[in-house]
This record gives C-alpha cells, sequence and structure tokens, in this order.
C-alpha cells in the first residue's frame, strides 16, 4: 500500500487551489491547441513550452500534465467532427466517429470519446503508479552497458517498427543523431558539428528543433498544399448519450484499455496499433448486422479508450527509464531537461515528490478534462472553422516567440526556420518525426553510457557486452531488425488485405 | 530493406515507373551530412588515457549516414516512392505551391533580421499579418489589428507573468 500513500500524498499536493488552477489552464491550453487542425499532441506541447518558463518544476508538470491530455481530446474532437484525422492515433476514431456525426449523433461520439478517454486515462494513470516504482527500483541497478543497449533497441523498435518504411525510420533516427551531436563533446568540451559557430556550441536548444520540425515545418507543409476549398464542420450540440450508449461503450472502453496500457509502455509500441486492434475487436464483436460502416459507437468508444491508455502507458518507461517512446513524451522529456531535471532511473529516486505530484496531476487533468470540455465542446467546434490562413500565420507567430523568448537571440529564429525546412523536408519525403526527435534526445545519453562503459573496460570493445541484461537486450535487438524483414516477405499480400478490410 | 518490393503491392498509375527524382538530391543530401560529420570528427583530439575519445560516436553515426544515403538511393532507382503525409488542411493532389512557400520563408528572415531592431511587439504584429497575407488572406487591416494584439499580449504576458523582458525595440519606454 505504500503506492497508494504515495500517491495520495501527490494528491494532496496536486490539490491545492494555485495548483488546481495550472491543471485547469493546461486543459483549456491544451484542448484549444489540440482542437486546431493541424495542430496534435506532441506539437501543442512543444508550442506551450515556453508559457511555463517562469513557473517551478511541479507546477509546469502539472500545467503540462493538463496540456498533453487536453491535446488528445482536442485531437479526437477534430476527427470526429471533420473526417481527416490530424494524426495516425486518431485514424480508426475517424473511421466510425464522423459517420456518427454526419448521422446526426456527433454530440453522442464526442461523450463516449470524452469519457472512453477519461476511463482508459484513469485506469491507465493508475497503472503506472503501481508499475512505475517497481519498475525503477530494477531500472537503478541497470549498469551502463545494459542501459545502452535499451536506448539501443527503443531507436531500432522506434525506426523500424512504426511506420510505412524502415528505411526512412533509420534515415529519421540518423538524422536526430547528427542533430544531438551538434555541441561541445561533453567529456573534452571540444565543440563538434558547430562550423566554428559559438552559438551552437551549446547545443541546439531540443525546444527549437521539436517546434521547428512540428510546428513550423507543419505550417510550411500546408502552406505548400492547403486545400482551398472550405471543410465541412458538422455542427454539435453538448455532448450526452442515452441509457443505450452507455450500454454499448462500457465494454469497448475497458477492452480498448487493456489493449492500449502495454502497446503504451514499450518502445514503439505507439497508439497506432492498439487504436487498429481495438477497432478491428469491437467490429469482430459486433457481428455482422452491426452499424460498422454506418457510424457504430463501439467502433469510436474502443479507439478513444486504447489511444488514451496507450498515452498513459508511455509514462512508464518514460518515468522508469527515461525513456520517450512517443513524440510527445520526446517533448515532455525536453522540458524536464530544461528544469535540470535528469530522466532515466534514478528519477524515481531522486525527485520522488515531482514524480507523484506529476502522476496525480494526470489523475486530476484527466478529471478536468471531462468537467470541463463536454460543456465547451459546441465552443470547440467553432474553433474548426477558423480560417485556415490566420490559423497557420499564428502558428508560426507562437513558434517564432517560442525560439525567440529561449535567449532573445534572432540566431534561434534563425536555426528554427532551419528546422523548419527540414520539418518540410522529412513530410515531403515520408520520413517519420518520432525517430528523429529520439535520436536529438537519446543519442548524447547514449554516448555517455557508451563511453562509461568502455572507459570501465579501457577501450576494449567487450565492455559492452559484459552484463546479462546486455546481452539479452541485444538478442531483442537482433530480433527487432530481423523479424520484421521475414515477416514482411511473407505477410505482404496479407496487410493488403488487412487494409481492404478496413476501408470496406 | 523491404523497399524493394513495395512498388509490386502498389502499382503505379503509369505504364512505366514513376522514379521520384528529388530522392536522389536527399540521398546526397543525406551522404554530404555524413561526410562532413566524419571529417569534423576527425579534427578533434582524444585525450591521454581516454579510451574511447570524442570521435568514435561520430564516426558511427557519419557512417549510418552514409550506408543509408546509398541505400535510398539504390532504393528510389528501383521505384521508391515517397509517401507524402496526409494532414487535415493538406490536399495533395495539387502540385506544391512554392510561391506561398517562398513568401513565407521570405518573411521569417525578414522578421528574425529586424525584431532586434523594431522589437518584438512591432515586428510579431507584421510577421502574423504578413504569414495570412503569404497564406491567401486580403484582410490585411483585420491581420495587422490581430498580429498587433497578439505581439502586444504576448510582451506583457512575457513580461508581467514570467519576469522576462522581450526586446522592446523602438517602443522602449512606451510598452
Amino acid at each position: 500500500m505504500d503506492t497508494l500513500n504515495l500517491l495520495v500524498d501527490g494528491l494532496q499536493s496536486a490539490l491545492t487551489l494555485e495548483n488546481l488552477a495550472y491543471a485547469s489552464i493546461g486543459v483549456i491550453l491544451g484542448t484549444f491547441v489540440g482542437v486546431l487542425p493541424g495542430i496534435g499532441p506532441a506539437m501543442a506541447v512543444a508550442l506551450l513550452l515556453p508559457v511555463t518558463f517562469g513557473l517551478e518544476p511541479t507546477q509546469s508538470m502539472i500545467m503540462f500534465a493538463g496540456i498533453y491530455y487536453g491535446g488528445m481530446y482536442g485531437g479526437s474532437t477534430t476527427s470526429i467532427l471533420l473526417n481527416t484525422p490530424g494524426e495516425s492515433a486518431s485514424v480508426m476514431t475517424a473511421i466510425e466517429g464522423n459517420k456518427m456525426a454526419k448521422r446526426g449523433r456527433a454530440a453522442q461520439a464526442l461523450a463516449t470519446a470524452a469519457i472512453g478517454s477519461f476511463i482508459a486515462g484513469t485506469i491507465g494513470t493508475l497503472l503506472v503508479a503501481f508499475f512505475t516504482p517497481s519498475i525503477a527500483e530494477q531500472a537503478v541497478k541497470i549498469g551502463a552497458p545494459s542501459y545502452f543497449a535499451i536506448m539501443l533497441l527503443a531507436m531500432v523498435l522506434v525506426s523500424s517498427v512504426l511506420g510505412a518504411s524502415r528505411l526512412r525510420g533509420f534515415i529519421g533516427l540518423f538524422l536526430g543523431l547528427t542533430i544531438g551531436l551538434i555541441g561541445l563533446d561533453l567529456s573534452t568540451a571540444q565543440p563538434r558539428l558547430t562550423a566554428g559557430s559559438l552559438e551552437l556550441a551549446d547545443g541546439i536548444d531540443i525546444v527549437v528543433v521539436a517546434v521547428g520540425v512540428f510546428a513550423v515545418g507543419e505550417a510550411l507543409w500546408t502552406a505548400a498544399h492547403l486545400r482551398r476549398r472550405p471543410v465541412d464542420v458538422i455542427p454539435v450540440g453538448r455532448p450526452f448519450m442515452g441509457r443505450g450508449d452507455w450500454g454499448r461503450s462500457w465494454k469497448p472502453w475497458l477492452r480498448g484499455t487493456a489493449l492500449g496500457f502495454p502497446f503504451g509502455a514499450v518502445p514503439a509500441g505507439g497508439a497506432e496499433t492498439p487504436t487498429f486492434l481495438s477497432y478491428v475487436t469491437e467490429r469482430k464483436l459486433a457481428g455482422r448486422d452491426s452499424e460498422f460502416g454506418e457510424g457504430a459507437i463501439e467502433g469510436v468508444a474502443g479507439p478513444e479508450a486504447a489511444n488514451n491508455a496507450s498515452a498513459a502507458g508511455m509514462f512508464v518507461p518514460l518515468l522508469a527509464l527515461g525513456l520517450p517512446v512517443t513524440a510527445t513524451a520526446a517533448v515532455l522529456l525536453a522540458a524536464m531537461q530544461s528544469y535540470g531535471i535528469i530522466p532515466g532511473p534514478t528519477l524515481m529516486a531522486d525527485q520522488p515528490e515531482l514524480v507523484w505530484t506529476l502522476l496525480a496531476s494526470l489523475l486530476i487533468g484527466n478529471t478536468l478534462l471531462l468537467v470541463i470540455n463536454l460543456p465547451l465542446a459546441p465552443l470547440w467546434a467553432r474553433l474548426l472553422r477558423i480560417p485556415r490562413p490566420q490559423l497557420y500565420a499564428g502558428i508560426l507567430f507562437f513558434a517564432a516567440l517560442g525560439a525567440y523568448s529561449v535567449n532573445q537571440d534572432p540566431f534561434d529564429m534563425a536555426v528554427l526556420l532551419v528546422f523548419g525546412a527540414l520539418g518540410f523536408a522529412i513530410r515531403r519525403f515520408g520520413i517519420p518525426v518520432l525517430p528523429l526527435i529520439l535520436g536529438v534526445i537519446l543519442g548524447p545519453l547514449m554516448e555517455v553510457k557508451m563511453r562509461e562503459a568502455l572507459d570501465l573496460s579501457g577501450g576494449e570493445v567487450s565492455g559492452l557486452f559484459n552484463e546479462g541484461l546486455a546481452l539479452f537486450v541485444y538478442a531483442l535487438v537482433v530480433l527487432a531488425i530481423v523479424v520484421p524483414i521475414v515477416l514482411g516477405r511473407r505477410a505482404a499480400p496479407e496487410r493488403v488485405l488487412e487494409q481492404e478490410e478496413v476501408d470496406r | 530493406m523491404s523497399d524493394a518490393t513495395a512498388p509490386e503491392l502498389e502499382p503505379d498509375v503509369g505504364p512505366e515507373r514513376r522514379v521520384d527524382r528529388s530522392q536522389f538530391v536527399l540521398a546526397a543530401f543525406l551522404a554530404a551530412v555524413g561526410l562532413y560529420t566524419i571529417i569534423d570528427a576527425r579534427g578533434l583530439n582524444v585525450g591521454f588515457g581516454d579510451p574511447v575519445g570524442p570521435r568514435v560516436f561520430p564516426y558511427l553515426i557519419g557512417t549510418g549516414m552514409l550506408v543509408l544515403a546509398v541505400l535510398l538511393a539504390i532504393a528510389t532507382a528501383r521505384g521508391d516512392v515517397a509517401e507524402e503525409e496526409a494532414g487535415e488542411d493538406i490536399d495533395l493532389t495539387t502540385p506544391p505551391d512554392w510561391v506561398t512557400v517562398g513568401k513565407l520563408a521570405g518573411i521569417f528572415v525578414l522578421a528574425l533580421l529586424l525584431v532586434n531592431l523594431l522589437g518584438w511587439a512591432i515586428t510579431g504584429a507584421l510577421f502574423f499579418a504578413g504569414s495570412a497575407w503569404a497564406l491567401g488572406s486580403r484582410t490585411l487591416v483585420r491581420d495587422l489589428i490581430v498580429g498587433a494584439v497578439l505581439s502586444v499580449a504576448s510582451w506583457y504576458f512575457f513580461y508581467v507573468g514570467l519576469g522576462v523582458q522581450l526586446t522592446p525595440g523602438i517602443l522602449d519606454g512606451i510598452l
């Protein structure tokens, strides 16, 4: 019951009036930004980073918890009311959700999404609170060789499993690793890849990278391909559900949660796979005469719960190992780093108060989300009509403000534009963002662990392999590379069939 | 890599395989980055008693980048086509609108050159209105007003709320 006590302590410190206010501001800002078309949760968090500059670490974490869940919820609102999901995690929600909305059941679709998100998020956060401490306890004992191996595994999984093309995944990863090299070498203080520039010697602020790649890249990419026709927004009243909708929703919520959490907690699980599995499961369980294809509420409830449960699950590797497994987690990690908090296995031991307050605020943020957003849904829906030139001009404005406010140096804006160009290029060439961001964040950490391990062994490569756990993880790395290739060769025709099933 | 099999799964519309030429440019860029990383690392000194030194990691990354560049070039030559990113406001059926992108980039550069001179409040307002104009808005006066409200409000938010004074520029003493 130790965990429970700690969580209650966390709740107590999070439940001051001031902190509740920060959580509410976070939820509202997060939803506001998340609803805006073209802005996903990762971009929402990245754009809102500067807002928390003047706050204490605890308060800013509380605000981030709100922004995080708010941004997630905002994304699902967009995909239900417009038939064009902004991020891959909402694709499955959009299939049935938008059909429900077109049949005049937008209110029920939004309600089942919101309540399902709340339930999945709450269960997920509780699971995080119960799992993380024991994992972190083990994680402290992990030596440099094994830690290096685990980071390698996360990178390989994220690059090779997610996305359509392994080659592009690795290109993204290596671009990120190269960006991570820029700056002074940590142990000898020699500049690397700075081209003699003093400004680059400090390294590139991860916030500038994230905002550049997410926000500026997205704005430029959209500018090149802006849809000139006005979009079709379905009007919505206050979300509510009838008795029948509750009856049909609660099982998919729980099944979605069960599917989503484990996928969120392992590297490269992401939200795409569990939302897809949840959709397929609900569809199979509903049988042939179901409403699937015409707007079945189960098809919104399940994937939405899976999405949020996996969003909670990602906190397990983030808090216990310092490993971000989604783009949003990577940005959150960057936020922690900017407060001098060292992510990694020692986080739980060094900053217990911060971690427990964060977990408690996730619970609070989740509850506030439900309380604030159900009544506000019609207002959020109106945001979807915001004229696109002003919307993207606003995104560029806040991106520039965020970069400029870090050091008040126009040089940072120039760097931002360069990363905007990179963000444009990776969208053009279909290179996934997550491996890139992961490379920027984990690359330097990985080098530290590698050199630590090799220093101990006097430069012998065997120093990387002298722990049992490391060997085990390397075996997983090999599997992660080999298995998809073998399966890809054999199952390529099946994947096409699967795709057809979804389209049907 | 599995990409070699991709064209068989998705037959192209045309009778001939379309080769995505700009992917060769990307491959060349990646190769250049990889090469530069390696050359840059050669100039680093390894201290005594440092068995690893600052060179090894860049060497690994640079080499990996070169390998990826070659793989990408091969895949492209075999007909690998990039899957462009879709989105809520994105219409991939039209050719890219380089004029708009160029205008936006130009306005961005102008803003970063002017920001220390004019200050955030003025630059921000012009930047917002300019970007909206580049993106096709024709309500210039309204955009200027919205931009001014945003930039002045953000200036005061940072000053009062966060204790950070953004550059006041020529409005020094007025704000």
